[in-house]
């Protein structure tokens, strides 16, 4: 004891500093947390997915809640392509140092792949997370990331246009979540993040209609974090490739249960819109905890169930 | 933004469902009448929007109303109770661009940020004009304050129990510029008889403060969200049919 702990992981050949990443779609592209806290302290930063064209999104309401967690009908919005390039990607680096994971969507292979090549000439990306699992969506989305050999043809042909790691960010609306891993796992991928949100749903009793205005929402938050970790451990077992944990996690000790899951980085998600400054809270309780715990690095823990 | 464990210094019943909660905190975020705070609510995941009515630089009045099973845990908590609160959220109304003479149209809940707003014109040393609408006698409340800062009140009742019969439009032609507060509706119904003004508006939030785009809407300056660009919004640039 007494001897600092580490708390530093390496992500398909990328080292962060922790094991801390906001989710996508939950941050921005970092500018409305810019004055909550420095940024810097992060593992790395995802962005909010990119699409290749602007998009605004579902219609109104798109928010509801439950116990335990909330729902969300957000619908991929995003400025596009371009508007990231030009202006979002050299915003956020004014304000922020550390890797950038980019989260990217599509609605066919090759926009997927258009995307990806693109996103692989900035310099600044470390990293591309590919949603194909976004319930929000009518054509795309989740209905690649259900499906093995469209996983496995998007995996490959990002893989096609780009050295950059990769990771499959894939949905839990599924039977057999290895399955869909391992196809990535053949496609190409470096990792995967898992869990995107479960679809689900509300309804008005007043008005008889469902609070979101798109019928089925996703699903996120501390309800789903015993799903995520069950997932996460399943994918652990199943394919040898580094795993993001991603499913509501809101501090340190539920980052420490995820790893011990399987996973080698979390993201934090829902958790950043009730409390903005939920990362920074978790990565400054993490050494503490670990000490607590008898943990000198968080390799020794992963993936010990 | 600024997040804080604020005290609870009353919480009172204005009227029938309208609650009154005077907060105190170490320093107070809000810089513009209109501007809200996202409220933690005992046993709910999602923080909860009340605009602000009136603030100075340790406390704050929230003026709600009971909607939904938050709202009504909300009102069952006591003076003297902590919540945490994030203050200071979205843009407010630009007292600057506000004509002397400008009229305030509040409708029901909608009515409580507009007594910041005259407050601040009168510090400002601008007039404002007042007209408050509600369903009936007994959801009315906050008359009284009002007359603190103009003597130009006018108030409408849908069934005529308390002031006019009628709606807030029904209470003048037509005005250069407003600044309205309300239901949608009714909002709308002012649009075409106000040639300018600034309109705030509500929306089903989850964070507040501009990062999930739940609250997103279309207008004539493109995608802009409730929470940060809004919820005062100039009226020239809504889209009413996307509302």
């Amino acid at each position: 004891m007494g001897n600092p702990v580490d708390m530093s992981i390496e992500l398909a050949g990328v080292r962060l500093q922790n094991p801390v990443m906001p989710a996508s779609g939950t941050f921005g592209y970092g500018q409305e947390y810019k004055d909550v806290f420095d940024l810097n302290k992060l593992g790395a930063l995802v962005t909010k997915s990119i699409t290749k064209e602007p998009r605004y999104g579902n219609e109104l309401p798109r928010i509801a809640e439950c116990t335990s967690g909330m729902l969300n009908s957000i619908g991929l919005q995003n400025p596009g392509l371009e508007h990231f390039r030009e202006v979002d990607l050299p915003e956020l680096r004014k304000i922020y140092r550390g890797p950038i994971v980019a989260n990217i969507s599509g609605f066919s292979v090759d926009e997927y792949r258009e995307v990806a090549a693109k996103v692989d000439r900035e310099e600044q990306v470390e990293i591309l997370e590919i949603n194909i699992s976004c319930p929000n969506v009518d054509h795309g989305g989740s209905a690649f990331g259900s499906n093995p050999k469209l996983s496995e043809e998007i995996t490959r042909a990002v893989r096609d246009v780009t050295k950059k790691p990769i990771f499959m960010k894939l949905t839990p609306n599924v039977l057999d979540i290895t399955e869909i891993a391992k196809a990535c796992e053949s496609g190409g991928a470096d990792g995967i993040s898992l869990i995107n949100n479960f679809k689900a749903m509300r309804i008005d009793l007043k008005t008889r209609k469902t609070i979101t205005s798109k019928t089925y929402a996703g699903l996120s938050g501390p309800a789903i974090r015993p799903i995520a970790m069950r997932m996460v451990n399943e994918v652990y077992h199943a394919c040898k490739l580094p795993i993001i944990g991603i499913g509501g996690i809101s501090c340190a000790d539920d980052v420490l249960e995820m790893i011990m899951a399987g996973a080698t980085g979390i993201e934090i998600g829902s958790a950043n819109l009730v409390d903005p400054w939920t990362c920074q809270k978790t990565i400054d309780a993490l050494p503490k905890r670990m000490k607590e715990l008898g943990i000198r690095n968080l390799e020794e823990i992963r993936g010990v169930v | 933004m600024k997040r804080d464990k604020s005290t609870i210094l009353e919480n009172q019943m204005l009227a029938d469902g309208i609650y009154k909660m005077t907060l105190e905190t170490p320093e107070c975020a809000f810089t513009a009448p209109g501007q809200f705070a996202m409220l933690e609510v005992p046993e709910k995941f999602l923080r909860r929007p009340i605009s602000v009515s009136s603030y100075d630089s340790d406390r704050y009045v929230l003026i709600y109303k009971v909607v939904g099973d938050g709202t009504k845990k909300l009102s069952r908590m006591e003076p003297g109770e902590k919540i945490s609160s994030l203050t200071g959220l979205g843009n407010g109304y630009d007292v600057d661009t506000i004509p002397d003479g400008c009229t305030l149209i509040g409708g029901g809940i909608g009515i409580p940020p507009m007594l910041g707003l005259a407050k601040s014109l009168v510090i400002a040393g601008k007039k404002c004009r007042v007209i408050l609408g509600f369903n009936t006698a007994n959801e009315v409340f906050l008359v009284d304050e009002f007359k603190n800062f103009t003597d130009d009140i006018t108030v409408m009742t849908a069934d005529g129990s308390y002031g006019q019969k009628g709606f807030v439009t029904d209470a003048f032609d037509t005005l250069d510029y407003a600044c309205a507060c309300g239901p949608l509706k009714m909002l709308q119904a002012l649009d075409g008889k106000v040639r300018k003004g600034q309109f705030s508006l509500e929306a089903r939030m989850g964070c507040g403060f501009g990062a999930c785009m739940g609250c997103s809407i279309q207008t004539k300056v493109g995608s802009q969200r409730v929470c940060k660009e809004g919820p005062v919004f100039d009226k020239e640039v809504l889209l009413w049919e996307t509302l």
